[in-house]
Protein backbone atom coordinates (compact mmCIF):
# COMPACT_ATOMS: atom_id res chain seq x y z
CA UNK A 1 0.00 0.00 0.00
CA UNK A 2 1.20 3.55 -0.65
CA UNK A 3 1.64 6.10 2.22
CA UNK A 4 2.78 9.17 2.09
CA UNK A 5 6.28 8.94 3.97
CA UNK A 6 7.52 11.63 6.43
CA UNK A 7 9.44 13.59 3.52
CA UNK A 8 5.89 13.95 2.19
CA UNK A 9 4.88 15.42 5.67
CA UNK A 10 4.51 18.92 4.28
CA UNK A 11 3.47 18.34 0.99
CA UNK A 12 0.52 16.27 2.82
CA UNK A 13 -0.18 19.66 5.49
CA UNK A 14 -0.62 21.51 2.64
CA UNK A 15 -3.48 19.31 1.66
CA UNK A 16 -6.27 19.83 -0.40
CA UNK A 17 -9.41 21.24 0.85
CA UNK A 18 -11.73 18.05 -1.32
CA UNK A 19 -9.88 15.02 0.23
CA UNK A 20 -10.31 16.37 3.70
CA UNK A 21 -14.33 17.10 3.21
CA UNK A 22 -14.33 13.32 2.05
CA UNK A 23 -14.28 12.62 6.26
CA UNK A 24 -17.13 13.76 8.05
CA UNK A 25 -16.00 16.18 10.67
CA UNK A 26 -15.85 14.10 13.69
CA UNK A 27 -16.24 16.97 16.92
CA UNK A 28 -15.51 14.95 20.07
CA UNK A 29 -12.44 12.36 19.54
CA UNK A 30 -10.48 15.27 17.58
CA UNK A 31 -11.08 17.92 20.29
CA UNK A 32 -9.55 14.94 22.30
CA UNK A 33 -6.42 14.71 20.72
CA UNK A 34 -6.29 18.25 20.51
CA UNK A 35 -6.40 18.54 24.26
CA UNK A 36 -4.16 15.58 24.70
CA UNK A 37 -1.19 16.58 22.55
CA UNK A 38 -1.40 20.00 24.59
CA UNK A 39 -1.52 18.41 27.71
CA UNK A 40 1.69 16.50 26.19
CA UNK A 41 3.35 19.40 25.23
CA UNK A 42 3.05 21.03 28.28
CA UNK A 43 4.68 17.96 30.42
CA UNK A 44 7.28 17.84 27.57
CA UNK A 45 8.30 21.66 27.89
CA UNK A 46 8.87 20.56 32.07
CA UNK A 47 10.49 17.83 31.51
CA UNK A 48 12.84 19.03 29.16
CA UNK A 49 13.54 22.14 31.60
CA UNK A 50 13.78 19.87 34.29
CA UNK A 51 16.83 17.97 32.20
CA UNK A 52 18.34 20.81 31.05
CA UNK A 53 18.91 22.38 34.50
CA UNK A 54 20.07 19.21 36.29
CA UNK A 55 22.44 18.88 33.24
CA UNK A 56 23.54 22.16 34.08
CA UNK A 57 24.06 21.29 37.88
CA UNK A 58 25.69 18.71 37.35
CA UNK A 59 28.46 20.11 35.34
CA UNK A 60 28.79 22.61 37.18
CA UNK A 61 29.17 21.25 40.51
CA UNK A 62 31.19 18.30 38.56
CA UNK A 63 33.49 21.26 37.58
CA UNK A 64 33.59 22.59 41.42
CA UNK A 65 34.12 19.51 42.54
CA UNK A 66 37.70 18.53 40.45
CA UNK A 67 38.69 22.55 41.63
CA UNK A 68 37.73 22.23 44.91
CA UNK A 69 40.18 21.08 47.45
CA UNK A 70 42.91 22.49 49.50
CA UNK A 71 45.27 22.23 51.98
CA UNK A 72 45.77 25.07 54.45
CA UNK A 73 48.71 25.13 56.18
CA UNK A 74 49.29 26.78 59.76
CA UNK A 75 53.02 27.08 60.93
CA UNK A 76 54.89 29.15 62.53
CA UNK A 77 56.71 31.96 59.76
CA UNK A 78 60.08 30.72 59.91
CA UNK A 79 58.54 26.99 58.83
CA UNK A 80 56.56 28.02 56.50
CA UNK A 81 58.81 27.58 53.54
CA UNK A 82 59.81 24.24 54.58
CA UNK A 83 56.20 22.80 55.31
CA UNK A 84 54.59 24.27 52.32
CA UNK A 85 57.28 22.88 50.16
CA UNK A 86 56.76 19.63 52.19
CA UNK A 87 53.33 19.43 51.08
CA UNK A 88 53.54 20.34 47.70
CA UNK A 89 55.74 17.53 47.44
CA UNK A 90 53.61 14.78 48.90
CA UNK A 91 50.68 16.12 47.07
CA UNK A 92 52.35 16.42 43.42
CA UNK A 93 53.49 12.29 44.72
CA UNK A 94 50.26 11.24 45.32
CA UNK A 95 48.06 9.18 42.81
CA UNK A 96 44.68 10.97 41.69
CA UNK A 97 46.09 14.77 41.98
CA UNK A 98 46.68 16.51 39.06
CA UNK A 99 48.13 19.92 39.79
CA UNK A 100 49.16 21.96 42.77
CA UNK A 101 49.85 24.88 43.22
CA UNK A 102 50.69 27.30 46.16
CA UNK A 103 48.51 30.56 46.09
CA UNK A 104 50.69 33.87 45.85
CA UNK A 105 50.24 36.18 48.20
CA UNK A 106 47.95 38.50 46.19
CA UNK A 107 45.65 35.89 45.50
CA UNK A 108 45.54 35.15 49.00
CA UNK A 109 44.95 38.65 49.84
CA UNK A 110 42.31 38.99 47.18
CA UNK A 111 40.33 36.23 48.96
CA UNK A 112 40.85 37.47 52.72
CA UNK A 113 39.29 41.17 51.55
CA UNK A 114 35.39 40.48 51.26
CA UNK A 115 36.21 39.95 55.23
CA UNK A 116 39.33 42.04 56.40
CA UNK A 117 39.55 45.22 53.96
CA UNK A 118 42.11 45.89 51.78
CA UNK A 119 44.77 47.30 53.97
CA UNK A 120 45.44 43.48 55.19
CA UNK A 121 49.07 43.51 56.68
CA UNK A 122 50.02 39.99 55.39
CA UNK A 123 53.24 39.86 56.15
CA UNK A 124 52.81 40.71 60.09
CA UNK A 125 49.50 38.26 60.64
CA UNK A 126 49.93 34.62 61.07
CA UNK A 127 47.76 33.75 57.92
CA UNK A 128 48.19 30.05 56.50
CA UNK A 129 49.34 29.32 53.32
CA UNK A 130 46.89 28.02 50.93
CA UNK A 131 47.51 25.77 48.43
CA UNK A 132 45.10 24.66 45.29
CA UNK A 133 44.32 21.30 44.53
CA UNK A 134 42.75 20.39 40.93
CA UNK A 135 42.37 16.57 40.80
CA UNK A 136 41.92 14.09 37.66
CA UNK A 137 39.09 12.31 36.90
CA UNK A 138 39.45 9.34 38.97
CA UNK A 139 39.90 11.16 42.15
CA UNK A 140 42.47 10.83 45.06
CA UNK A 141 42.74 8.68 47.94
CA UNK A 142 41.30 11.51 50.68
CA UNK A 143 41.98 9.50 53.56
CA UNK A 144 45.46 8.38 52.91
CA UNK A 145 46.70 11.90 51.68
CA UNK A 146 45.35 13.42 55.23
CA UNK A 147 47.42 10.53 56.82
CA UNK A 148 50.66 11.16 55.04
CA UNK A 149 49.88 14.73 55.04
CA UNK A 150 49.64 14.29 59.06
CA UNK A 151 53.27 12.74 59.01
CA UNK A 152 55.22 14.59 57.05
CA UNK A 153 53.52 18.21 57.68
CA UNK A 154 52.12 18.24 60.97
CA UNK A 155 50.39 21.66 59.85
CA UNK A 156 48.72 20.79 57.38
CA UNK A 157 45.00 20.25 57.01
CA UNK A 158 43.33 18.97 54.08
CA UNK A 159 40.16 20.98 52.95
CA UNK A 160 37.36 19.16 51.01
CA UNK A 161 34.71 21.63 51.38
CA UNK A 162 32.92 20.40 48.54
CA UNK A 163 33.11 17.02 48.43
CA UNK A 164 29.57 16.67 50.29
CA UNK A 165 28.34 17.26 46.80
CA UNK A 166 29.93 14.01 45.44
CA UNK A 167 26.45 12.48 45.55
CA UNK A 168 24.25 15.48 44.86
CA UNK A 169 25.86 15.66 41.54
CA UNK A 170 25.12 11.91 40.94
CA UNK A 171 21.59 12.69 41.60
CA UNK A 172 21.86 15.42 39.54
CA UNK A 173 23.18 13.11 36.41
CA UNK A 174 20.00 10.53 37.48
CA UNK A 175 17.81 13.70 37.42
CA UNK A 176 18.73 14.96 34.32
CA UNK A 177 18.45 10.83 32.74
CA UNK A 178 15.09 10.47 34.58
CA UNK A 179 14.20 13.74 32.46
CA UNK A 180 15.05 12.29 29.01
CA UNK A 181 12.93 9.20 30.13
CA UNK A 182 10.10 11.06 30.80
CA UNK A 183 10.20 12.61 27.53
CA UNK A 184 10.42 9.44 25.50
CA UNK A 185 7.77 8.17 27.79
CA UNK A 186 5.35 11.35 26.98
CA UNK A 187 6.27 10.63 23.06
CA UNK A 188 5.25 7.19 23.46
CA UNK A 189 1.92 7.80 25.26
CA UNK A 190 1.45 10.51 22.74
CA UNK A 191 1.32 7.59 20.25
CA UNK A 192 -0.18 5.94 21.94
CA UNK A 193 -3.07 8.24 22.64
CA UNK A 194 -2.88 8.91 18.88
CA UNK A 195 -2.90 5.27 18.02
CA UNK A 196 -6.52 4.96 19.92
CA UNK A 197 -8.13 7.98 18.95
CA UNK A 198 -7.40 6.94 15.05
CA UNK A 199 -8.74 3.50 15.27
CA UNK A 200 -11.71 5.07 16.90
CA UNK A 201 -12.28 7.29 13.91
CA UNK A 202 -11.51 4.61 11.50
CA UNK A 203 -13.47 2.44 13.51
CA UNK A 204 -16.25 5.33 13.25
CA UNK A 205 -16.05 6.07 9.40
CA UNK A 206 -15.86 2.29 8.21
CA UNK A 207 -19.34 3.33 6.11
CA UNK A 208 -17.16 6.27 4.69
CA UNK A 209 -13.96 4.36 3.84
CA UNK A 210 -16.09 1.53 2.51
CA UNK A 211 -17.91 3.86 0.11
CA UNK A 212 -14.40 5.62 -1.18
CA UNK A 213 -13.42 2.16 -1.64
CA UNK A 214 -16.19 1.54 -3.97
CA UNK A 215 -15.61 4.48 -6.17
CA UNK A 216 -11.58 3.65 -6.28
CA UNK A 217 -10.23 5.36 -4.00
CA UNK A 218 -6.46 3.35 -3.06
CA UNK A 219 -5.47 3.33 0.36
CA UNK A 220 -2.86 6.11 0.07
CA UNK A 221 -5.71 8.63 -0.49
CA UNK A 222 -8.17 7.33 2.16
CA UNK A 223 -5.40 7.43 4.59
CA UNK A 224 -4.11 10.30 3.79
CA UNK A 225 -7.38 11.72 4.78
CA UNK A 226 -7.14 10.27 8.42
CA UNK A 227 -3.76 11.24 8.95
CA UNK A 228 -3.51 14.81 8.15
CA UNK A 229 -6.55 15.33 10.44
CA UNK A 230 -4.85 13.94 13.37
CA UNK A 231 -1.66 14.97 12.17
CA UNK A 232 -2.60 18.62 11.96
CA UNK A 233 -5.03 18.52 15.47
CA UNK A 234 -1.35 16.94 17.22
CA UNK A 235 0.81 19.72 15.86
CA UNK A 236 -1.38 22.64 16.87
CA UNK A 237 -2.48 20.66 20.43
CA UNK A 238 1.40 20.26 20.96
CA UNK A 239 1.92 24.05 20.07
CA UNK A 240 -0.33 25.08 22.36
CA UNK A 241 1.05 23.34 24.94
CA UNK A 242 4.17 24.34 24.68
CA UNK A 243 3.75 28.01 24.26
CA UNK A 244 1.52 27.53 27.78
CA UNK A 245 4.56 25.31 29.08
CA UNK A 246 6.99 28.05 27.86
CA UNK A 247 5.05 30.98 29.73
CA UNK A 248 4.63 28.44 32.99
CA UNK A 249 8.14 28.78 32.72
CA UNK A 250 8.74 32.48 31.71
CA UNK A 251 6.56 33.08 35.16
CA UNK A 252 8.54 31.33 37.62
CA UNK A 253 10.76 33.61 39.83
CA UNK A 254 14.16 33.95 38.64
CA UNK A 255 16.71 34.40 40.93
CA UNK A 256 20.71 35.18 39.53
CA UNK A 257 23.44 33.37 39.11
CA UNK A 258 23.62 31.66 42.77
CA UNK A 259 20.23 30.44 42.08
CA UNK A 260 19.51 27.29 43.56
CA UNK A 261 18.20 24.52 41.55
CA UNK A 262 14.63 24.93 41.67
CA UNK A 263 14.78 28.42 40.04
CA UNK A 264 17.00 27.40 37.38
CA UNK A 265 14.28 25.78 36.13
CA UNK A 266 14.53 27.63 32.54
CA UNK A 267 16.13 27.13 29.12
CA UNK A 268 19.75 29.06 28.75
CA UNK A 269 21.24 29.99 25.39
CA UNK A 270 20.78 27.74 22.57
CA UNK A 271 18.38 25.71 24.70
CA UNK A 272 15.26 27.95 23.62
CA UNK A 273 15.31 26.07 20.64
CA UNK A 274 14.77 22.61 22.25
CA UNK A 275 11.07 23.48 23.10
CA UNK A 276 10.31 24.50 19.55
CA UNK A 277 10.70 21.20 18.56
CA UNK A 278 8.29 19.69 20.39
CA UNK A 279 5.53 20.36 18.35
CA UNK A 280 7.16 19.06 15.04
CA UNK A 281 8.10 15.69 17.05
CA UNK A 282 4.54 15.41 18.25
CA UNK A 283 3.53 15.94 14.80
CA UNK A 284 5.48 13.20 13.62
CA UNK A 285 4.27 10.84 16.15
CA UNK A 286 0.91 11.71 15.16
CA UNK A 287 1.56 11.28 11.59
CA UNK A 288 3.52 7.90 12.27
CA UNK A 289 0.51 5.99 14.71
CA UNK A 290 -2.64 7.18 12.66
CA UNK A 291 -0.47 5.82 9.01
CA UNK A 292 0.39 2.38 10.85
CA UNK A 293 -3.63 2.42 12.21
CA UNK A 294 -5.04 3.18 8.77
CA UNK A 295 -2.42 0.76 7.23
CA UNK A 296 -4.13 -1.88 9.70
CA UNK A 297 -7.59 -0.92 9.47
CA UNK A 298 -7.68 -1.10 5.45
CA UNK A 299 -5.60 -3.99 5.36
CA UNK A 300 -8.39 -5.84 6.26
CA UNK A 301 -11.16 -4.69 3.70
CA UNK A 302 -11.78 -5.28 0.12
CA UNK B 1 -18.63 12.35 -21.78
CA UNK B 2 -15.99 10.04 -24.02
CA UNK B 3 -16.74 7.57 -26.11
CA UNK B 4 -14.54 4.44 -25.80
CA UNK B 5 -16.28 1.37 -26.91
CA UNK B 6 -15.11 -1.25 -29.02
CA UNK B 7 -11.39 -0.02 -28.40
CA UNK B 8 -10.06 -2.41 -25.81
CA UNK B 9 -6.46 -4.46 -25.90
CA UNK B 10 -6.13 -7.75 -26.12
CA UNK B 11 -8.79 -10.08 -26.67
CA UNK B 12 -11.08 -6.91 -25.81
CA UNK B 13 -12.68 -8.97 -23.17
CA UNK B 14 -13.74 -6.26 -20.20
CA UNK B 15 -14.70 -8.70 -17.78
CA UNK B 16 -14.15 -12.51 -17.85
CA UNK B 17 -14.89 -15.24 -15.28
CA UNK B 18 -13.57 -18.24 -16.00
CA UNK B 19 -15.41 -21.37 -13.70
CA UNK B 20 -16.03 -19.03 -10.70
CA UNK B 21 -17.30 -20.63 -7.13
CA UNK B 22 -17.79 -18.45 -4.46
CA UNK B 23 -19.15 -19.24 -0.92
CA UNK B 24 -19.43 -16.88 2.05
CA UNK B 25 -18.38 -19.89 4.37
CA UNK B 26 -21.11 -21.77 4.58
CA UNK B 27 -21.83 -24.03 1.57
CA UNK B 28 -21.07 -22.76 -2.26
CA UNK B 29 -23.40 -19.80 -3.14
CA UNK B 30 -22.24 -19.80 -6.76
CA UNK B 31 -20.76 -22.43 -8.55
CA UNK B 32 -18.98 -23.37 -12.16
CA UNK B 33 -19.88 -19.72 -13.38
CA UNK B 34 -18.27 -18.70 -16.84
CA UNK B 35 -18.97 -15.57 -18.47
CA UNK B 36 -17.02 -12.74 -20.77
CA UNK B 37 -18.24 -9.71 -20.83
CA UNK B 38 -17.50 -8.15 -24.55
CA UNK B 39 -16.98 -4.00 -24.91
CA UNK B 40 -20.35 -2.51 -25.64
CA UNK B 41 -22.46 -5.60 -24.62
CA UNK B 42 -26.12 -5.52 -22.78
CA UNK B 43 -26.79 -8.04 -20.08
CA UNK B 44 -29.53 -8.41 -18.04
CA UNK B 45 -28.77 -10.70 -15.08
CA UNK B 46 -31.87 -12.11 -12.97
CA UNK B 47 -33.04 -14.80 -10.83
CA UNK B 48 -35.13 -14.96 -7.44
CA UNK B 49 -33.89 -13.03 -4.70
CA UNK B 50 -31.07 -14.33 -2.54
CA UNK B 51 -29.60 -15.94 -5.86
CA UNK B 52 -26.73 -14.32 -5.62
CA UNK B 53 -27.11 -11.21 -8.07
CA UNK B 54 -25.19 -8.86 -6.11
CA UNK B 55 -22.83 -11.49 -5.01
CA UNK B 56 -22.09 -12.08 -8.64
CA UNK B 57 -21.74 -8.54 -9.23
CA UNK B 58 -19.51 -8.07 -6.40
CA UNK B 59 -16.86 -10.58 -7.88
CA UNK B 60 -17.36 -8.46 -10.95
CA UNK B 61 -15.44 -5.38 -9.70
CA UNK B 62 -13.23 -7.11 -7.14
CA UNK B 63 -15.40 -6.29 -3.95
CA UNK B 64 -15.20 -9.74 -3.38
CA UNK B 65 -12.52 -12.95 -4.46
CA UNK B 66 -13.52 -16.16 -6.19
CA UNK B 67 -13.28 -18.90 -3.66
CA UNK B 68 -12.28 -20.69 -6.66
CA UNK B 69 -11.88 -20.23 -10.47
CA UNK B 70 -10.51 -17.06 -12.02
CA UNK B 71 -12.04 -13.55 -12.19
CA UNK B 72 -10.02 -11.28 -14.92
CA UNK B 73 -10.95 -7.56 -15.04
CA UNK B 74 -9.63 -5.59 -18.37
CA UNK B 75 -7.15 -9.34 -18.79
CA UNK B 76 -6.11 -9.07 -15.37
CA UNK B 77 -6.32 -11.69 -13.04
CA UNK B 78 -7.95 -10.35 -9.86
CA UNK B 79 -5.77 -12.41 -8.05
CA UNK B 80 -2.42 -11.49 -8.96
CA UNK B 81 -3.72 -7.83 -8.52
CA UNK B 82 -2.75 -5.81 -5.26
CA UNK B 83 -5.14 -3.44 -3.62
CA UNK B 84 -4.17 -0.03 -5.29
CA UNK B 85 -5.09 -2.08 -8.82
CA UNK B 86 -8.35 -3.38 -8.13
CA UNK B 87 -8.95 0.45 -6.74
CA UNK B 88 -8.15 1.83 -10.38
CA UNK B 89 -9.90 -0.90 -12.33
CA UNK B 90 -12.90 0.33 -10.40
CA UNK B 91 -11.85 3.82 -11.87
CA UNK B 92 -12.99 2.05 -15.10
CA UNK B 93 -15.90 -0.07 -13.49
CA UNK B 94 -19.18 2.41 -12.72
CA UNK B 95 -21.29 0.80 -10.19
CA UNK B 96 -24.75 1.29 -9.52
CA UNK B 97 -24.89 -0.29 -6.06
CA UNK B 98 -28.23 -1.49 -4.52
CA UNK B 99 -28.50 0.55 -1.51
CA UNK B 100 -26.53 3.02 -3.69
CA UNK B 101 -23.96 4.35 -0.67
CA UNK B 102 -23.47 7.28 -0.40
CA UNK B 103 -21.61 9.69 2.02
CA UNK B 104 -24.14 11.59 4.15
CA UNK B 105 -21.93 14.50 4.69
CA UNK B 106 -21.77 15.51 1.31
CA UNK B 107 -24.73 16.86 -0.43
CA UNK B 108 -25.27 15.19 -4.20
CA UNK B 109 -23.22 16.95 -5.84
CA UNK B 110 -19.74 15.75 -4.18
CA UNK B 111 -21.59 12.57 -3.82
CA UNK B 112 -21.65 12.34 -7.93
CA UNK B 113 -18.45 14.24 -7.99
CA UNK B 114 -16.58 11.85 -5.38
CA UNK B 115 -15.08 9.02 -7.99
CA UNK B 116 -13.50 12.24 -9.07
CA UNK B 117 -12.10 13.47 -6.02
CA UNK B 118 -10.78 10.27 -5.18
CA UNK B 119 -8.82 9.99 -8.28
CA UNK B 120 -7.08 13.38 -7.33
CA UNK B 121 -8.80 14.92 -10.07
CA UNK B 122 -9.84 18.68 -8.99
CA UNK B 123 -14.10 19.15 -9.18
CA UNK B 124 -12.94 22.30 -10.72
CA UNK B 125 -11.86 21.14 -14.16
CA UNK B 126 -14.69 18.76 -14.00
CA UNK B 127 -17.50 20.92 -13.20
CA UNK B 128 -18.99 21.36 -16.85
CA UNK B 129 -18.63 17.46 -16.90
CA UNK B 130 -20.53 17.89 -12.96
CA UNK B 131 -22.96 19.58 -14.31
CA UNK B 132 -23.95 18.34 -17.31
CA UNK B 133 -24.11 15.11 -16.07
CA UNK B 134 -26.64 16.34 -13.24
CA UNK B 135 -28.80 17.83 -15.96
CA UNK B 136 -28.77 14.50 -17.72
CA UNK B 137 -30.37 12.96 -14.60
CA UNK B 138 -32.63 15.57 -13.74
CA UNK B 139 -30.76 16.68 -10.61
CA UNK B 140 -29.72 19.88 -11.22
CA UNK B 141 -32.67 21.58 -8.56
CA UNK B 142 -31.15 18.87 -5.86
CA UNK B 143 -27.62 18.86 -6.15
CA UNK B 144 -27.27 21.00 -3.14
CA UNK B 145 -29.25 18.44 -0.80
CA UNK B 146 -27.54 15.97 1.27
CA UNK B 147 -28.55 12.44 0.12
CA UNK B 148 -31.11 11.53 3.24
CA UNK B 149 -33.14 14.07 1.93
CA UNK B 150 -33.87 12.54 -1.98
CA UNK B 151 -36.63 10.11 -3.10
CA UNK B 152 -35.59 6.59 -4.03
CA UNK B 153 -36.08 7.61 -7.32
CA UNK B 154 -33.86 10.58 -6.97
CA UNK B 155 -31.13 8.45 -4.73
CA UNK B 156 -30.83 5.67 -7.60
CA UNK B 157 -30.46 8.60 -10.47
CA UNK B 158 -27.60 10.38 -8.30
CA UNK B 159 -25.89 6.62 -8.22
CA UNK B 160 -26.76 6.23 -11.83
CA UNK B 161 -24.64 9.56 -12.21
CA UNK B 162 -21.72 8.89 -9.73
CA UNK B 163 -21.10 5.83 -11.45
CA UNK B 164 -20.62 7.34 -15.12
CA UNK B 165 -18.61 10.19 -13.91
CA UNK B 166 -15.46 8.94 -14.72
CA UNK B 167 -16.52 7.73 -17.92
CA UNK B 168 -16.02 4.07 -17.01
CA UNK B 169 -15.53 1.46 -19.79
CA UNK B 170 -18.08 -0.97 -18.19
CA UNK B 171 -21.59 -0.27 -15.79
CA UNK B 172 -22.52 -2.46 -13.32
CA UNK B 173 -26.13 -1.71 -11.86
CA UNK B 174 -28.05 -3.46 -9.13
CA UNK B 175 -31.78 -2.98 -9.00
CA UNK B 176 -31.41 0.48 -10.17
CA UNK B 177 -35.08 0.82 -10.81
CA UNK B 178 -35.58 -1.30 -7.33
CA UNK B 179 -37.46 1.39 -5.41
CA UNK B 180 -39.39 3.82 -8.39
CA UNK B 181 -42.66 3.67 -10.68
CA UNK B 182 -43.02 2.73 -13.89
CA UNK B 183 -42.22 5.96 -15.44
CA UNK B 184 -39.05 6.55 -13.36
CA UNK B 185 -37.87 3.06 -14.22
CA UNK B 186 -38.08 3.65 -18.08
CA UNK B 187 -36.44 7.16 -17.51
CA UNK B 188 -33.41 5.00 -15.87
CA UNK B 189 -33.62 2.43 -18.39
CA UNK B 190 -33.18 5.17 -21.48
CA UNK B 191 -30.16 6.25 -19.72
CA UNK B 192 -28.47 3.16 -19.53
CA UNK B 193 -29.65 2.54 -23.18
CA UNK B 194 -27.73 5.58 -24.04
CA UNK B 195 -24.86 4.72 -22.31
CA UNK B 196 -24.84 1.72 -24.53
CA UNK B 197 -24.82 3.34 -27.43
CA UNK B 198 -21.92 5.34 -26.73
CA UNK B 199 -20.28 2.14 -26.34
CA UNK B 200 -20.40 1.24 -22.70
CA UNK B 201 -20.54 -2.61 -21.54
CA UNK B 202 -23.91 -2.59 -19.07
CA UNK B 203 -24.50 -5.21 -16.76
CA UNK B 204 -28.17 -4.69 -14.86
CA UNK B 205 -29.33 -7.49 -12.30
CA UNK B 206 -32.82 -6.93 -11.57
CA UNK B 207 -35.79 -9.11 -10.91
CA UNK B 208 -38.10 -6.93 -13.35
CA UNK B 209 -39.33 -8.54 -16.42
CA UNK B 210 -41.21 -6.21 -18.04
CA UNK B 211 -38.14 -4.20 -17.70
CA UNK B 212 -35.96 -6.32 -19.61
CA UNK B 213 -39.14 -7.03 -22.08
CA UNK B 214 -39.21 -3.11 -22.64
CA UNK B 215 -35.16 -3.00 -23.22
CA UNK B 216 -35.49 -5.83 -25.33
CA UNK B 217 -37.32 -3.74 -27.93
CA UNK B 218 -35.25 -1.58 -27.80
CA UNK B 219 -31.37 -2.66 -27.94
CA UNK B 220 -29.71 -6.30 -28.43
CA UNK B 221 -29.82 -7.73 -24.75
CA UNK B 222 -28.79 -11.27 -23.58
CA UNK B 223 -30.38 -12.03 -20.30
CA UNK B 224 -28.96 -14.22 -17.62
CA UNK B 225 -30.28 -16.19 -14.73
CA UNK B 226 -28.87 -17.16 -11.45
CA UNK B 227 -30.59 -20.94 -11.06
CA UNK B 228 -29.45 -23.49 -9.22
CA UNK B 229 -26.50 -21.75 -8.07
CA UNK B 230 -25.12 -21.31 -11.46
CA UNK B 231 -25.25 -19.20 -14.41
CA UNK B 232 -27.43 -19.84 -17.17
CA UNK B 233 -28.62 -17.88 -20.52
CA UNK B 234 -32.51 -17.49 -20.11
CA UNK B 235 -34.61 -18.73 -23.00
CA UNK B 236 -36.66 -16.82 -25.75
CA UNK B 237 -39.42 -16.73 -23.60
CA UNK B 238 -38.64 -13.22 -21.75
N1 LIG C 1 -21.81 -10.81 3.59
C1 LIG C 1 -22.55 -11.93 3.55
N2 LIG C 1 -22.28 -12.92 4.42
C2 LIG C 1 -22.99 -14.07 4.40
N3 LIG C 1 -24.00 -14.30 3.55
C3 LIG C 1 -24.33 -13.34 2.66
C4 LIG C 1 -23.61 -12.11 2.61
N4 LIG C 1 -24.14 -11.35 1.64
C5 LIG C 1 -25.12 -12.06 1.10
N5 LIG C 1 -25.25 -13.26 1.70
C6 LIG C 1 -26.21 -14.32 1.36
O1 LIG C 1 -25.94 -14.74 0.04
C7 LIG C 1 -27.14 -14.94 -0.66
C8 LIG C 1 -27.14 -14.14 -1.94
O2 LIG C 1 -27.17 -12.78 -1.62
P1 LIG C 1 -27.24 -11.67 -2.73
O3 LIG C 1 -27.27 -10.35 -2.07
O4 LIG C 1 -26.18 -11.90 -3.72
O5 LIG C 1 -28.67 -11.99 -3.37
P2 LIG C 1 -29.44 -11.20 -4.52
O6 LIG C 1 -29.64 -12.15 -5.63
O7 LIG C 1 -28.76 -9.94 -4.85
O8 LIG C 1 -30.81 -10.90 -3.80
P3 LIG C 1 -31.79 -9.64 -4.02
O9 LIG C 1 -32.51 -9.88 -5.30
O10 LIG C 1 -32.72 -9.74 -2.86
O11 LIG C 1 -30.96 -8.43 -4.03
C9 LIG C 1 -28.27 -14.57 0.28
O12 LIG C 1 -28.79 -15.76 0.83
C10 LIG C 1 -27.61 -13.76 1.34
O13 LIG C 1 -28.24 -13.96 2.57
MG1 LIG D 1 -29.13 -7.97 -4.60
Amino acid sequence: MRLPDVTNLRGMLAGDGAADRVVPPAGFTVRLVLFTAAAMAFLTIFALALSLAAGRLADRWGDELARASTVRISAPADQMQAQTAAALRVLQQTPGVGAVRALSEEEQRALLEPWFGPDLPLDTLPVPQLIEIIETPEGYDSDGLRLRLQAEVPGAVLDEHTRWRKPLVTAADRLRLLGWAAILLIGAATGAMVTLAANAALAANAQVIAVLRLVGATDGYIATAFVRRFTLRTLTGAAIGTVLGLLALWLMPASGETAGFLTGLQFQGWHWLWPFLVPPLAAIVAFLATGAAARRVLGGLT
Amino acid sequence: MRHNGATQDGAGIVIELEDVAYSYGGGELLTGMTLSLAPGSFHFLTGPSGAGKTTFLKLCYGALKPTSGHVRLFGEDLSAMGRDAVALARRRIGVVHQDCQFLDHLSVAENVALPLTAAGQSAAEQADNLRELMTWVGLTDRSGALPPELSGGERQRAALARAVIMSPDVLLADEPTGNVDWEMSQRLLRLLIELNKMGKTIMIATHDLTLIRAAKAQVQARVLRIAGRQLQTAGADL
